[in-house]
């Protein structure tokens, strides 16, 4: 037993100091990763996020192909969710409840708004449930957890993407496009939209693993939201210092700049928007601690 | 420092169970009478729960008794290059130490050091989508694995082709047969190249040509001087793979030794048998009025005491009896168990002088030598007994008395010869074998 135990350490030992041929890694430096339980508010670890880029990628990649796979409609889905809501809207509201829209057609003030909500709604209840959805993964490899509910907001990009095409279309339809300086804006809208649907998802994907609970709230959430954000009615309804504080919803930025850029309806919302900017900032960062502190216990309750 | 690739020290993980999860109805009763009674106290316990780290929970819980570790204290180095087997029976805490070593869950106490880029494999198809085709999955898995893109792009067509599944690469692997699935993933698996793997149990997936393939797989990463840690059952992959093995059993390291001996030692732990047996009680050992029990052990050829012994090598069982009463002829013998049970064989001590003449009282040590290369791989089981003949009277039978465990340590000179396939037999003899050759004779 003693001259088995040589033998493994000969072969083993010898491998290395004769170098039989080992990988090009042996020649760069070694990564040291430490362990050991963490305590408090872990800090955010951003050179992780740059690591782990590549999983992003496919995380999200993967969920771009997976989602209309097996359906008739494929991708069109992406488009008739917004438009049917927006033809709902515009023969309810509009027609019916002669709702004002600050001038513009109802039909094109509500789908404005309804294409960077239907991303945001999306993003949200895609990432609230992201976690409890990928257990599988989470229990069995590493990677940094924020990764998933990011990826699943971030899929919804093409979905995005495409309705704007319908909405450009719209709006050229109506005779309202034009090449104006305010159009260069969008991105940046999307972007708080983004932010925004990233900040609360981080925190309800968290604490989704946590309560389940949290899976039943977040279709309420969002009906609520939507009746809570200009969608439906112009902000305009509102008076001034209220109107400011309503912008606390950071969709309301998002909204009213869409509008605002694409169809130049009213002045350039840009108290509401840098109200709406910082708390869409203020939701992110509070939602990525709350992440990281629960996050270290996601494998055990998932 | 640089040799080390794994540092644990004196970690542990402490598991909270029967607080709040799944609702347990008194958990819930008390939260809704806290609620109506205190509306705070109910938002103050979320808030506490939300952090679940901190220092003043830790105190709180350890009073409570409803928390188990699933692994304390334990601490041990893995060298570079080495092959550790993990082994223990179920809910030891060996998925838990793969788990914190993976980065999947936190310790709740303790330091791990690890140098060196880390893959952990611990299910077959990591990331697999039912949806999606081989190559997609192949990618997804790949990079969740932690391989690069680029790497994945050149390796693609050499995974498919090791997978066997060319003709099925598009096709979503829902339509796969189970071996399909379990080969595409394991050829990933197998193309990543970590300086440190982490293995759990894949093995026990797949049929007996895919296990080897396994196997040979890790054989080869061996070769590149990597380091890997593998938790199994099987302990013939244990001792043919791993240079050196720790047994985890409830929660903390029992034994870290050479493979071998460690599996020896957890097979024996299963069956709650050891290499040697002392009965020290005159009272409580086997026996009659004529003779008595003192000692059973397992020895090897130098005369010390051992777990486990090489397929190869010759080894003793060795019997201590006291005669208690003079004049009779007394026999001793001993019976082979396999771990299915079969009895492999039985001998008894025929020697006319040792065991034909009647005894005096004393102590007798009597020794049945086991040549190597007769048995089959696996843990052995001796019963041991004494008789006399002429009139047939039985002093003592011990079942299960000692246990050993035969290790093949695939060395060419055994009764396996190049073949590195599993054996099958209750023994494996080397024989001798003799040949014939008429040359350019037709078949009569």
């Amino acid at each position: 037993m003693a001259k088995d135990l040589n033998q493994g350490v000969a072969i083993v030992g010898g491998a290395l100091p004769e170098g039989v041929p080992t990988s090009d890694s042996s020649t760069q430096p070694l990564v040291t990763t430490v362990i050991e339980p963490s305590h408090g508010w872990a800090p955010l670890n951003l050179s992780e996020f740059w690591e782990y880029r590549e999983v992003l990628y496919f995380l999200i990649w993967r969920d771009i192909k997976v989602r209309y796979r097996q359906t008739l409609m494929g991708a069109a889905w992406a488009i008739v969710q917004p438009f049917m809501t927006m033809v709902v809207f515009t023969v309810f509201f509009g027609r019916l409840a002669k709702m004002p829209s600050d001038g513009a057609p109802y039909a094109l003030f509500a789908f404005s708004a309804l294409v960077p909500w239907a991303f945001f709604a999306n993003g949200l209840t895609q990432s609230a449930n992201s976690l409890v959805h990928s257990g599988d993964l989470i229990t069995k490899v590493y990677f940094p957890r924020f990764l998933v509910p990011m990826g699943r907001v971030l899929s919804g990009l093409p979905d995005l993407g495409l309705s704007f095409l319908v909405l450009l279309g719209m709006v050229w339809w109506y005779g309202l496009l034009q090449v104006r300086g305010p159009l260069l804006w969008l991105p940046a809208l999307a972007f708080l939209a983004f932010v925004t649907a990233l900040g609360v998802g981080l925190w309800l994907s968290a604490l989704n693993v946590r309560y389940r609970d949290i899976q039943h709230a977040v279709p309420f959430l969002i009906q609520i939201w939507l009746f809570a954000t200009p969608i439906v009615y112009p902000s305009s309804l509102l008076p001034e210092p209220w109107r400011t504080i309503y912008s606390l919803n950071p969709l309301v930025g998002v909204v009213e700049g869409f509008r605002w850029a694409l169809l130049g309806s009213g002045p350039a919302p840009g108290l509401s928007l840098a109200v709406s900017a910082l708390a869409a900032l203020a939701l992110l960062i509070t939602g990525a601690y709350v992440f990281r502190r629960i996050e270290r216990t996601f494998a055990d309750l998932v | 420092m640089a040799d080390i690739a794994v540092k644990v020290h004196d970690l542990g993980k402490r598991y909270d169970i029967g607080t709040r999860r799944n609702g347990s109805p008194t958990m819930l009763r008390e939260a809704v009478s806290n609620a109506v009674r205190a509306p705070f106290s109910k938002l103050a316990t979320l808030a506490r729960r939300v952090r679940p780290g901190a220092p003043r929970i830790l105190e709180a819980s350890s009073v409570l008794p409803n928390h188990i570790w699933a692994l304390r204290h334990v601490s041990f180095e893995v060298p570079r290059g080495q092959i550790l087997g993990i082994i223990g029976p179920n809910g030891a805490g060996k998925s838990t130490l793969l788990k914190i070593l993976s980065r999947i869950t936190d310790p709740t106490e303790g330091r791990v050091e690890i140098h060196g880029r880390v893959g952990s494999l611990l299910e077959v198809g990591t990331g697999f989508h039912p949806e999606l085709t081989g190559r997609e999955n192949t990618y997804l898995s790949g990079a969740l694995l932690g391989m690069r893109k680029m790497e994945i792009d050149r390796k693609l067509d050499e995974i498919i082709a090791f997978a066997e599944i060319d003709k099925f690469a598009d096709t979503p692997v829902k339509h796969y047969s189970s071996g399909m699935y379990v080969r595409l993933a394991f050829a990933v698996a197998a193309h990543l190249e970590p300086e440190i793997l982490i293995v759990d149990e894949v093995l026990a997936v797949g049929d007996v040509a895919f296990q080897r393939k396994c196997l040979n797989k890790m054989e080869d990463v061996r070769q590149h001087g990597r380091t890997i840690l593998f938790v199994s059952h099987n302990m013939q992959a244990i001792t043919r793979l791993c240079t050196r093995a720790i047994l985890i059993s409830h929660g903390g390291i029992r034994h870290d030794g050479p493979a071998a001996e460690t599996a020896g030692k957890y097979l024996m732990a299963s069956v709650s048998t050891s290499a040697e047996r002392v009965w020290s009680e005159p009272l409580s050992a086997p026996g009659d009025g004529v003779a008595r029990l003192r000692k059973v052990r397992v020895r090897d050829e130098s005369g010390s005491t051992v777990d486990a012994i090489d397929i190869r090598r010759t080894f003793g069982i060795e019997m201590v009896f006291e005669v208690l009463e003079d004049g009779h002829a007394l026999i001793p013998s001993l019976a082979f168990l396999n771990e299915s049970g079969a009895c492999v064989f039985m001998t008894s001590d025929l020697d006319p002088v040792s065991s034909g003449n009647p005894r005096h009282r004393g102590i007798v040590t009597a020794v049945a030598w086991i040549p190597g290369n007769l048995l089959s791989e696996g843990l052995l089981l001796v019963s041991v007994g004494l008789r006399t003949t002429r009139p047939l009277k039985k002093h003592f039978y011990q079942p299960d008395a000692v246990a050993v465990h035969v290790v093949d340590s695939f060395a060419p000179d055994s009764a396996r010869g190049d073949w590195d396939g599993p054996i099958p037999g209750v023994v494996r003899p080397l024989l001798k074998w003799t040949t014939q050759f008429t040359e350019g004779a037709a078949a009569p």
